[in-house]
């Protein structure tokens, strides 16, 4: 979706602030937030790409009032009641709801902590099909616009580059939000020069922005 | 989502989030869905585990082993793993040079995408709107607000880590550092080195490196 999240090459978004030293966490709920997230998604109520739609569809002027752990308070409750953790009423009032549904998902335990942590989970899947592109060749990124997920930001639809490398094939953001399955594709690693972006805004003609590009979001580049 | 039990006047935000963290929190323990021993085992691996420090041991050994450096820049997941930094956020990872033609930015321009396991978690600025959306159309503008001055010479190469690869920076080793061990190499290296908004700290007695 084209939505706010999708922030690269926007103007006005205020001053980069950058003290030399910050904790891991400024407050307590910061590290509880952390934590819940990633054990609920270890207990399978949710996928990644699953957990950022959830933060995208957040309402754009609170998107940007908000902070990064206030985001992912947003997604848990809205993951919560999507995955029926917890009812509305639940989620709005804090309360205990008699008429909640009854769990469906164990927490995931303290044991196993360390193996998810050091462990985590591979995108990488296999894929029938052979890979379309190869190193050398240009490519245009798709002038397309999906209101679901997806991991192509705006700022380079439409835009020339050239593949790098293929890296294999991984889960394809914009199905796996969206319970259509892993349904998993090549993936390559795109150069775009920033004269191809930003035209002769570009600070530097040697200067060049790299993404990972999912064989959807790609095609041959005319010329 | 809004709450609706703050009739008694308008209080702290941060005691409001607060509030609203513990009542979800306790809800979802009550019901068997979270384990608070599991939450305080997440949050004691994140704060005082798996941080920077990593990363910049696996810096220092590029710096002084050949081989390892070559290990780390053409598989850096694997050569990662001999020094044990593996796991979430960081299940496949590329490691970029800098060199005196090419200078590596890492960003996150549709979310926060850091590697968790040589990094730690992001600081605030890395997943600010200012910093996401600069560093892909500025970012010789964002370098100079961190102190980085790239030559006109030098390639500003911009990482968007939108895939579920993870990117971290191979800075270049500061001037004089010959005669250091690895152990007082990783000192000089800094979270922010990793990243491409800064250099590795200078060998005492040295200027700063380019």
């Amino acid at each position: 979706m084209n939505g706010v999240h999708d922030l690269g090459g926007r103007h006005g978004m205020g001053h980069i602030e950058a003290p030399p030293a910050e904790p891991v966490f400024h407050e307590d709920w910061e590290r509880r937030v952390f934590a819940m997230h990633i054990l609920l998604s270890g207990a399978g109520y949710a996928n990644v790409d699953e957990f950022r739609h959830a933060i995208e569809r957040m309402p754009a002027a609170d998107y940007l009032q908000t902070t990064y752990y206030e985001h992912w308070l947003y997604a848990i409750e809205s993951g919560c009641l999507q995955g029926r953790l917890l009812s509305e009423t639940e989620v709005l009032t804090g309360k205990r709801d008699p008429g909640a549904p009854p769990p469906s998902r164990s927490a995931f335990p303290a044991k196993h902590v360390e193996a998810m942590v050091f462990g985590g989970g591979t995108y990488r899947k296999k894929i029938g099909q052979p890979p379309r592109f190869e190193p050398g060749m240009r490519i245009r990124a798709r002038n397309i616009h999906p209101t679901g997920h997806t991991r192509l930001p705006l700022y380079v639809r439409g835009r020339v580059g050239h593949i790098v490398q293929h890296h294999g094939s991984f889960i394809f953001p914009d199905s796996n939000a969206h319970g259509r399955g892993h349904d998993p594709q090549h993936m390559y690693g795109v150069a775009f020069t920033a004269e191809a972006l930003w035209g002769e805004s570009a600070p530097n003609p040697r200067d060049t922005i790299r993404l990972d590009l999912w064989e959807p979001y790609i095609e041959l580049a005319e010329g | 989502m809004a709450h609706d039990d703050h009739s008694h006047g308008a209080p702290d935000p941060h005691e409001r989030l607060t509030s609203r963290v513990k009542a979800i929190e306790s809800l979802l323990v009550e019901k068997g869905l979270l384990d608070p021993a599991a939450m305080a085992k997440m949050i004691d691996m994140y704060e005082s585990r798996i941080g920077p420090r990593n990363g910049a041991k696996a810096v220092a050994r590029a710096w002084t082993d050949a081989d390892y450096r070559h290990r780390l820049l053409s598989d850096a997941t694997a050569a990662l793993a001999e020094l044990g930094f593996t796991g979430m956020q960081g299940e496949e990872v590329i490691v970029v040079e800098n060199t005196p033609d090419v200078h590596n930015l890492i960003v996150c321009t549709l979310c926060s995408c850091y590697p968790w396991p040589t990094l730690g978690l992001p600081p605030n600025w890395y997943k600010s709107p200012a910093y996401r959306s600069r560093a892909v159309i500025d970012p010789r503008g964002v370098l100079r607000e961190f102190g980085v001055e790239v030559p006109d010479s030098t390639e500003v190469r911009v990482w968007d880590s939108n895939s579920e690869l993870r990117y971290m920076v191979l800075p270049q080793r500061p001037n004089g550092a010959e005669g250091l061990s690895e152990a007082e190499l990783a000192e000089l290296v800094t979270r922010d080195s990793m990243i491409g908004v800064g250099f590795p700290a200078p060998v005492s007695g040295q200027g700063a490196s380019s």
